[in-house]
């Protein structure tokens, strides 16, 4: 990864979860509070307005994933900015400063990033929260290293689907969980975006 | 959807203005934030508290900013928790030397937020501490879930740590204050109508008219269940025997009670419900000392109420008739005149 893909992820993200706005706070409006959708897209509109000058861009990975963890846990508020943006930050000493990793240290980076997010958030796989996608992704991700990047079109179908099944999941985590057996019947907001994310993965760095 | 705002965007930004500019002789903004701080700021020496959460439940949190209760009040955007470094720039601003109580509500974003604001806090030699309300009985308490959400018994907190922090007490004793009050006080609510965020644009869920939902939060977020609509005396029946229950409240009991509209429900209404606490309370011989009717804790514009009750010993009884003086409560003041 170079720090114009990373820079092309984030974009990316950015991009694609103000055109799920409305879907995301539709989801969240069912078993929670109804504002992740708006939540997200003015943190990651914020941290977009970073590269507005092409010139101020980051020659640097570890700064750019500690920049943006920075402005998404300034900017985004709830649970979402909280996890997503210290995750950022705490993982980004594992990219170099400098401008391009190798896959290894790639899939490292994601890694330091969900475990931080599974610990800060204290939830693990099943309880209807953004860690039923992006754990598995990330150990799919690491079972799969001889395929390279000719695999990221099949991991971002695979996001799509572990974020589908957390419909039938009961909310152990966050403020689904309030519902108890009431939340059963509807996708998890978080698990949602995650999988918003893994389809960016593919696009910048897939194929 | 109709509402009594500018622009959707500035909600936050412009009732943080109007509640200074209401308010000049209480409430200070600092410059660049969501934080209102006290005017008038507490002696030093003295440990500072720190509340928050989304905005949307006005009079909180900024209205308990003043003598003998907080010392800044840190606002997110509608109903969502404020980010690290405005809670930092709180605790910055209500430290004089003590350290810095925190006053969290049991959710997830505002958990969260707090605590790595803590950290942050820290990390600059600020000595810290948190407590976590979870007073809403409507939410059932496991170890497979969040846990309870945290609602109108907050206030309480606010009153009493406001009063212990204002005697000069260290922060260890104010948290044990604090904690003390979240281990006695047990709140729930219901909804008769829901309420819109602006920037959503719509309800948060809908109800029929001969609707409504039972245990709801102060987030629009839907309750444990619905039902028809009851006459007064059989939701105030219900709401306390879910409390009374919880909390182990028997004839002899004190407590203290709070009757709070959720942002729509006219005082009658809540009046009639105040009366039916009343006679419920006497039922059962329980002994109420203080009562505080009005809108304490709101979700917007929804319509209902949440009944509070806090079980009183002598220690809490003395902190909570200690003076304060707030926008939003004000009791024991003295005046030289």
């Amino acid at each position: 990864m170079t720090t114009e893909q990373f820079v092309q992820l984030w974009q990316c993200f950015g991009t694609v979860v103000r055109a799920h706005q409305e879907h995301l706070d539709d989801l969240d409006r069912a078993i929670g509070d109804g504002d992740h959708g708006t939540n997200l897209t003015r943190g990651l509109g914020k941290m977009q307005d970073l590269w507005k000058d092409p010139i101020d861009t980051e020659r640097n990975l570890a700064d750019l994933s500690k920049k943006v963890g920075m402005t998404l846990l300034s900017t985004v508020g709830g649970a979402s900015g909280a996890l997503w943006g210290s995750a950022l930050v705490k993982a980004a000493p594992v990219l170099p400063s400098a401008s391009a990793c190798d896959d290894e240290t790639l899939v490292l980076w994601i890694e330091t990033f969900v475990s931080n997010i599974e610990e800060r958030g204290k939830a693990q796989v099943g309880d209807k929260t953004m860690v039923d996608v992006m754990r598995p992704a990330v150990n799919w991700l690491k079972a799969s290293t001889q395929e390279g990047s000719a695999r990221l079109p099949v991991l971002r179908e695979l996001a799509r689907q572990w974020s589908e099944d957390t419909k039938d999941l009961q909310a152990r985590r966050g403020r689904a969980s309030y519902l108890g057996a009431r939340s059963i019947g509807h996708v998890d907001p978080g698990s949602f975006s995650s999988a918003l994310w893994w389809a960016c993965v593919d696009r910048v760095l897939g194929g | 959807m109709k509402k009594l705002i500018d622009n959707v965007e500035d909600v936050v930004n412009d009732a943080l203005e109007g509640f200074v500019w209401a308010f000049p002789e209480y409430l200070h903004r600092v410059p660049g934030t969501h934080v209102l701080v006290r005017k008038r700021p507490k002696a030093d020496g003295k440990v500072g508290i720190v509340s928050g959460g989304g905005s949307g439940h006005e009079p909180a949190h900024g209205g308990y900013v003043g003598y003998g209760m907080l010392d800044a009040a840190v606002s997110g955007e509608i109903f969502t928790s404020p980010t690290p470094d405005q809670i930092l720039e709180g605790m910055r601003a209500a430290h004089h030397g003590q350290g810095v109580l925190l006053v969290i509500k049991n959710y997830t974003g505002d958990v969260l937020n707090f605590e790595i604001a803590q950290d942050l806090a820290s990390d600059e030699g600020i000595e810290t501490a948190r407590v976590i309300v979870n007073d809403d009985v409507a939410v059932e308490d496991s170890l497979y879930t969040t846990g309870r959400r945290g609602i109108a018994g907050t206030v309480f907190v606010h009153k009493i740590a406001g009063a212990i922090a204002e005697s000069g007490a260290s922060l260890p004793a104010v948290q044990n204050g604090a904690q003390m009050v979240i281990d006695n006080v047990r709140s729930m609510g219901f909804a008769l109508a829901p309420c819109t965020v602006p920037q959503a644009g719509k309800p948060t869920f809908t109800l029929a008219e001969t609707e409504m939902e039972m245990g709801i939060g102060i987030h629009g977020e839907p309750g444990t269940h619905r039902q028809d609509v009851k006459p007064a005396h059989e939701l105030a029946e219900f709401l306390l025997e879910q409390i009374a229950q919880d909390l182990k409240l028997e004839g002899g009991s004190h407590v203290a009670c709070l009757i709070n509209g959720m942002g729509a429900t006219p005082l009658i209404e809540l009046a009639i419900l105040a009366k039916n606490v009343g006679t419920w309370l006497t039922a059962k011989q329980i002994a109420h000392d203080v009562v505080w009717m009005g809108e304490y804790m709101t979700s917007l514009e929804m319509a209902g109420a949440s009944l509070t009750l806090l079980r009183l010993n002598e220690e809490l009884r003395k902190w909570l008739h200690a003076p304060c003086d707030t926008p939003a409560l004000r009791q024991g003041v003295g005046y030289d005149y």
